[in-house]
């Protein structure tokens, strides 16, 4: 509607607060008296605890008290749980061990918490720290995945048989092989997808604060709701009712999924809160994060897709190995079949389909969810297997493709997931118009006289966006002088809920943005039903919880202001923030105040303007797009440069086009990050070598090209918003797109896929053959 | 950080009388390098003497065939003095592609050519310059400086005063870059005066070092193409998570080719 509404570029109205210094991270939160915890943290990948001495610690100045495993067993705290149920295909359960909060007996990944030390500062928590005196006693560590599933190989659970808890595989690959044997053509492809670190701006931090008279704990963590926190620390560690612990994330800086999870630092400073009935405060560094935060990716792909005589797919075989890390994140192990699996084989449809998955136990941090969580692993192996695809039938890179697309929806996947529409071949050939890859190959050759290989890549990709919890609370509240304030269980660490939702409520209400308050990341304040954000769902779920509360709303006012206007409430209409009965108008803002008014009211009804919807999803909604990005190499150096980058996105209907080009931009960022410079390192004792700025590449403003964005939204039927999710897509299209073009650039010289990251030295080696 | 004492001396002997007393005192300059590590607990000095208040280690000036740069001056400070820029633009501009304008604006050249990292720039420039580090005590030939990974000729009570620089014919500096950390994969600094040619390069080795065959080489033609078959021998050289010594060998030619004839 209008200037704000729907479809407009509003910028971003909580720019100007956070710019200026006025964000509420976890780390402002300080209580007069607080306490300091320090994390003593594993120094080895791989070890046993023979014993530990905390007498010189405890005797440092400031000490408060030094909290181990032996005084969380001691108050039976339990394990921390993994959910996710798995079964082989002969129905065996997958093993689920489970993490202590500290180190029991033994560490199994460099960074663990040994112990949490509490003192009245920073620093003299620290030097206590460095007064523990641990015994470990070293085993061999394994940090690969594929290293780890030798027979041989160092076992990190020693009451599992191997470091294999389950081999799902979707069904029998007897009648896929049959399928594959028939076929014209076979392409086969090993991709490793490089492990990631999440690396957000604002550090892992909590002040954690126990109230001894209300019986209750206050948390601020930065999280991406708080909810689910609140349950885990509250029901299955404190041993409390829900509502006796309080989660507060106000503003956090940056989510990428590492932020919903219950970390064992949380549940350590509860713990250590309640027991020393005061509060302390955690403020991790950035090497912390790095050895500590959930990584992402990790994935190990060998794959077989065969086609027919025409170039159409008639049998696919996955082979997925995930490096889960040591010990199974809460979402872990579910990801390549639940995250990836609800997509694959992503744009194409593959009549004969085999996936085998193998979630493997190393001495590393666990994975977890980070942007796109499984979807751009399979994005990337089907695309990378693409291109293979049409170099194997002599078909362009992008006539494979098109004989290929889902054209009919609802499609059902393979694994049961239904895809309500979209128009993969208009994205095409939209991003190919955009990027002019009619013209390329005259670029190519102009290129080539300069010395220079330039090369094209396309990737199509498919998101699945709503995330696993089907439902969303919201609640919207009209003040007496008709602003309104959104109590929202979406939450925004980034994402721009406060300008998106403000849009919303104009739209609905007519309401102007600027008089729209949005609360949210307080569980005492947000609606009981909510969940929070992940997995790209804040425009439906949000978005949707938000229309059906303002409907209510709406049917509300229309009953004050049929009594204002001495009309029925039959007789009238709302439009653009203006109630109407036949001649008569009452503004929105008046029946607020009226709704305020019990004088004013109509008989019997409850004042106030005040309503919340627990909004329920239908299904899940399926974002795609197709990216196209260009790319020329020094030969010398195998320095790569990206002179183009294009991406269409089918985000459905557009609720705001600098808010979902900001989410495409830096989604882009992120996979090009992955495709260029970031990369996990693992040494051979499972050390990581990589745990700092200096050593892991983050992308940077002048590695991330310019980007030039396009829109073909094919509305989603299955929501009453029409959206589709718009937060992952970036990084499910760039690196196919990033590496299918280095892979252009290299055809004359054999080189089919090189793995991320592509580094100038694995480029120039791929160029003079020195694999 | 653990606790140390911190010391402000108001002159090059208060300092020198610190450092001959204290047990374990530490000489701070921009800290770029010092800072991090204090932080990390990876040091723990019982004192810090700061040679920030010294005026007479800071600044730039040209002295006839020289240009001489006071061992507190900030990377920023050389890449925008129109001094160095006049007389060598390629120092100017290795100065102003070092690290991130932060660093740029702490960092001094006196800090890096004592801390000598393998990967840092200036080093690689005062080989390739034939630069001189001047110290309270003697002038040290450059080559004769850099010994070892971190390691250099400078004695536990010698502080460098000014690095002096003779001002070549031509110079240039190429750089190939550390995607994360801003650092030398492998950087080179050709200079010529006269009939003699300087190859200096950092980042691939434990420590800059002259690349004499592409010396001579082009003390017999100044130019990329007499170079094109000299092979820098991996043997030595860093490898690491990042890089080959292999590849790091390879790009030592390239670059060094690339600096000649940007020269």
């Amino acid at each position: 509607m209008g200037q704000f509404g729907i479809g407009q570029p509003l910028r971003r109205l909580e720019d100007p607060r956070l710019l200026v210094g006025g964000g509420r991270y976890a780390d402002d939160a300080r209580i007069e008296g607080q306490f300091w915890g320090v994390f003593l943290r594993s120094p080895h990948a791989h070890a046993d605890i023979l014993a530990m001495d905390l007498a010189a610690a405890r005797a440092a100045p400031g000490v408060k008290a030094i909290f181990t495993a032996a005084d969380l067993d001691a108050a039976g705290m339990p394990d921390m749980a993994c959910e996710v149920e798995l079964k082989s295909l002969a129905g065996e359960a997958m093993a689920r061990p489970q993490r202590p909060i500290l180190a029991r007996g033994k560490t199994r990944f460099v960074g663990e918490c040994v112990a949490l030390v509490v003192a009245d500062t920073q620093a003299h928590a620290r030097d206590a720290a460095e007064l523990i005196a641990v015994d470990y006693a070293p085993r061999p560590a394994v940090a690969g995945a594929q290293a780890a599933l030798r027979p041989d190989a160092p076992r990190v659970w020693d009451e599992l048989t191997s470091n294999l808890p389950v081999h799902w595989e979707n069904g029998p690959v007897g009648p896929v092989d049959a399928a594959m044997a028939g076929a014209a053509h076979r392409v086969r492809l090993r991709i490793v997808n490089d492990r990631l670190v999440p690396a957000p701006m604002e550090p892992k931090g909590a002040l954690a604060a126990w109230d001894k008279a209300a019986s209750k704990l206050t948390l601020w963590a930065p999280t991406q709701g708080g909810r689910r926190i609140q349950a885990t620390i509250a029901k299955r560690f404190l041993g409390l009712e829900q509502e006796q612990v309080r989660v507060i994330s106000q503003d956090v800086g940056g989510g990428f999924g590492m932020r919903g999870q219950t970390y064992p630092e949380y549940v350590a400073l509860g713990f250590a809160a309640r027991a020393l009935d005061g509060a302390v405060k955690w403020r991790a560094d950035r090497t912390e994060t790095f050895v500590s935060d959930y990584h992402g990716r990790d994935q190990v792909n060998e794959a077989e897709m065969g086609l027919d005589a025409q170039g159409r797919i008639v049998a696919l075989k996955i082979h997925t190995v995930l490096n889960l890390g040591a010990y199974m994140a809460e979402n872990g192990p579910r990801l390549p079949m639940e995250g990836g699996g609800r997509i694959i084989p992503c744009c194409y449809h593959a009549p004969h389909f085999y996936f085998s998955v193998k979630p493997v136990f190393t001495n590393t941090v666990s994975t977890d969810t980070y942007r796109g969580a499984g979807r751009p692993e399979a994005n990337f192996l089907m695309e990378r297997l693409m291109d293979k695809a049409a170099a194997a039938c002599g078909l362009p890179r992008d006539e494979i493709r098109r004989r290929n697309f889902i054209a009919q929806f609802p499609y059902k996947t393979p694994l049961g997931y239904s895809i309500d529409s979209g128009d993969f071949a208009a994205g095409l050939d939209q991003a190919l118009r955009m990027a002019d890859w009619a013209q390329f190959e005259t670029r190519r050759a102009e290129a080539k006289r300069r010395g220079k290989l330039r090369g094209i890549g396309v990737a199509a990709f498919i998101e699945a966006a709503g995330g696993r919890a089907p439902v969303e609370d919201m609640r919207l509240q009209a003040a007496p002088d008709g602003s309104v304030t959104i109590f929202s269980g979406s939450h925004s660490h980034g994402q721009g809920h406060a300008t998106v939702f403000a849009q919303l409520a104009h739209e609905f209400l007519g309401v102007a943005p600027e008089r729209v308050t949005l609360v949210q990341g307080d569980t005492d304040v947000t609606p009981k039903g909510s969940i929070g954000t992940f997995g790209s769902r804040s425009s439906m779920m949000g978005g949707g919880g938000l229309k059906a509360a303002a409907e209510k709303i709406v049917a509300k006012g229309k009953r004050i202001a049929a009594a204002l206007m001495q009309s029925e409430a039959e007789q009238v209409s709302f439009a653009q923030g203006v109630f109407r009965a036949g001649a008569s108008e009452v503004s929105f803002a008046a029946v607020a105040a009226a709704a305020h008014d019990p004088a004013k009211l109509p008989e019997g009804m409850a004042p106030g303007l005040d309503e919340s919807h627990l909004f329920q999803r239908e299904a899940e909604n399926f974002p795609n797009g197709c990216h196209v990005c260009e790319v020329e190499i020094d030969p010398e150096t195998g320095t790569t440069e990206i002179l183009r980058y294009v991406a269409v996105d089918d985000c459905g209907i557009v609720l705001n086009p600098l808010i979902v080009h900001g989410q495409v931009h830096g989604g882009v960022a992120q996979g090009v990050g992955q495709a260029t410079i970031e990369k996990v390192v693992y040494d051979e004792e499972a050390q990581l070598v990589s745990a700092s700025f200096m050593d892991y590449g983050m992308p940077r403003a002048s590695g991330v090209p310019y980007i030039e964005a396009g829109f073909n939204a094919v509305p989603c039927k299955t929501n009453p918003l029409g959206v589709k999710g718009a937060g992952e897509a970036g990084a499910c299209g760039a690196p196919p797109a990033y590496v299918g073009a280095v892979a252009d650039a290299l055809r004359d010289f054999g080189a089919d896929h090189i793995d991320m990251p592509l580094t100038p030295e694995k480029v120039w080696r791929a160029i003079h053959g020195k694999g | 950080m653990h606790n140390f004492a911190y010391h402000a001396p108001a002159s090059l002997d208060a300092a020198l009388k610190l450092i001959g007393e204290k047990e374990d005192g530490k000489i701070i300059a921009g800290g770029m390098t010092l800072l991090p590590t204090l932080k990390q607990r990876l040091a723990a000095p019982s004192d810090l003497i700061d040679l920030a208040g010294l005026p007479d280690l800071r600044g730039v000036k040209k002295e006839g065939g020289h240009i001489v740069i006071g061992a507190m001056t900030t990377h920023y400070e050389v890449a925008t003095s129109d001094v160095v820029k006049a007389a060598i633009p390629a120092l100017a501009h290795l100065a102003s592609i070092i690290g991130d304008p932060a660093v740029r604006h702490r960092g001094t050249i006196g800090g890096s050519l004592a801390n000598s990292d393998p990967a840092a720039d200036y080093p690689g420039a005062a080989m390739g310059l034939n630069a001189t580090i001047v110290t309270n005590k003697r002038a040290i030939a450059a080559e004769d400086y850099f010994l070892g990974l971190f390691e250099t000729a400078l004695e536990r009570d010698e502080i460098i005063v000014s690095v002096r620089f003779p001002i070549p014919e031509k110079a240039a500096y190429q750089k190939f870059r550390h995607p994360a950390s801003g650092y030398a994969v492998a950087g080179v600094m050709v200079s010529k005066t006269g009939a003699q040619v300087r190859v200096g390069v950092t980042g691939a080795g434990p420590n800059a070092f002259r690349a004499r065959d592409f010396e001579a080489a082009l003390e017999k033609s100044f130019t990329a193409e007499a170079i094109k078959d000299v092979k820098m021998s991996p043997d030595s050289l860093l490898s690491d998570i990042h890089c080959s010594a292999e590849y790091r060998a390879h790009l030592v030619g390239v670059l060094a080719r690339r600096a000649v004839a940007q020269a």
